[in-house]
């Protein structure tokens, strides 16, 4: 099997990486560099657990192709918080109970974080619009929808440069 | 996995490797192979990718719009000037599948996907083959999908419609997104307040999007009211025995397409 050297910035660092052919993106944060923040769900793009930004949009990395990553930007759960605190939608997300088992909250984080780097003011249609990608069996949703309003209104998407 | 993964500069120089190579797949998106790949699907051995800049472009001439068969739905959605499709663009997936879908990987999407393809078929669409830019009516290609050697679509080729005259619904179990159990587009231009040439498809119907002749034909000059509708939807599945499957069975799509055909057509009235 051929390796591929692929090199992108993870969460705003340098990565170089050699990729086999077919390797999806998710296993390579996973078991290549251990960023175990997006979660492998289905491995279908049905559940959404394993959504990171790529270039600041949301994308299933367990269907992207890692050696089309060179160049991009991608970003994870893991590289959420910073200056030592977490960003406001995990502080959202943790006052408001809107996680029970945790596997989707990356997820739902990271399409969370999408639509407020782009709309800081969501609606509530927003919010669910932004998530139906992603599936929760645990919460019912409503804690998640709340949670990333509150979000917004402390500002999660004004934070982002 | 074992596949191998080959990129080309154009998508002919792909269409070509893929003519001659049935354990070849070309991939857009990935939202298609990369889930056989995931799952270790056996079929095929490798994947090719094109970068041509082609395949990503969206041309707006007059009424003539030519959209890349790399194009994704997000970009679709963005894209001003093909608000009719952006219901269509929007029903596929949530916003990560829509950044990666595209529009030629809806094309030969498998049952019961393919709702942006149902919208195309509706506004009778043609498609630009890579190889040797040989033109063909979606239809066709719809129904010839399957066979070898596989097409590699370089990109759609259609005329807007009419202002208000396209129309398009999908109707799923799960709210806000589901799988179609039902998808209907259908493109109503109108002479003298008379339908001329409307164009019904149906998505989930069938293995693939299918028109609906018996519909087409019972609309024809008639007016979009209550009355003028009741032949076409009398005759929703005339032809059409839709698939039994986790989403429906063929029992109910059959019960319910007239139900959705007759809100569509009125609808597009009101």
């Amino acid at each position: 099997m051929t390796k591929k050297p692929v090199q992108f910035k993870l969460n705003g660092a340098d990565k170089a990486v050699f990729v086999d052919d077919g390797q999806n993106l998710l296993d390579v944060l996973r078991r290549g560099i251990g960023d175990l923040s997006p979660k492998y769900g289905c491995g279908q793009g049905t559940c959404g657990a394993c959504t990171v930004l790529v270039d600041g949009e949301p994308h299933l990395s367990c269907l992207v192709l890692a050696e089309t990553m060179e160049g991009r930007q991608i970003s994870t759960t893991g590289g959420l918080a910073r200056d030592g605190g977490l960003d406001p939608l995990q502080d959202a997300f943790m006052d408001g109970f809107a996680a029970q088992c945790g596997f989707c909250t990356p997820g739902m984080l990271m399409a969370a974080k999408a639509l407020l780097d782009r709309n800081p003011n969501p609606s509530r249609d927003d919010v669910i619009e932004a998530i139906s990608g992603n599936i929760c069996r645990c919460t019912g949703y409503e804690p998640i929808i709340n949670a990333i309003l509150d979000a917004a209104q402390r500002g999660s998407g004004q934070r982002t440069a | 996995m074992s596949v191998s993964v080959k990129t080309f500069d154009t998508a002919a120089e792909a269409a070509q490797v893929l003519s001659n190579d049935r354990a070849a797949r070309f991939m857009g998106g990935g939202t298609w192979i990369m889930r056989a790949v995931n799952e270790g699907n056996q079929s095929f051995s490798s994947v090719l990718l094109a970068r041509d800049p082609v395949l990503r472009q969206v041309q707006v001439q007059g009424d003539r719009v030519v959209i890349g068969a790399g194009v994704t739905m997000a970009q679709i959605l963005g894209h001003g000037e093909l608000a009719f499709l952006h219901r269509a663009a929007k029903s596929v997936g949530g916003p990560a599948i829509r950044n990666m879908a595209t529009v030629g990987g809806n094309l030969f999407a498998w049952h019961p996907y393919g709702d942006l393809a149902t919208a195309l078929l509706a506004l009778d669409a043609t498609v630009t083959l890579a190889s040797g830019n040989q033109q063909q009516a979606l239809a066709d290609l719809l129904r010839d999908r399957e066979r070898e050697p596989r097409p590699v679509v370089l990109s759609v080729t259609l005329t807007r419609p009419q202002q208000g005259a396209f129309r398009f619904r999908k109707v799923s179990r799960v709210k806000p997104k589901g799988i179609s159990l039902l998808t209907i587009a259908a493109n109503l231009p109108q002479a003298s307040e008379r339908i001329s040439g409307a164009r019904i498809a149906y998505g989930s119907m069938a293995d693939t999007p299918v028109r609906v002749p018996a519909v087409e034909q019972a609309l024809e000059g008639k007016t979009l009211d209550e009355a003028g509708i009741a032949q076409a939807v009398a005759a929703a599945t005339n032809g059409i025995e839709p698939p039994t499957d986790a989403i429906a069975s063929s029992w109910y799509r059959k019960e319910v397409a007239p139900v959705h055909l007759k809100r569509l057509l009125l609808e597009a009235a009101s």
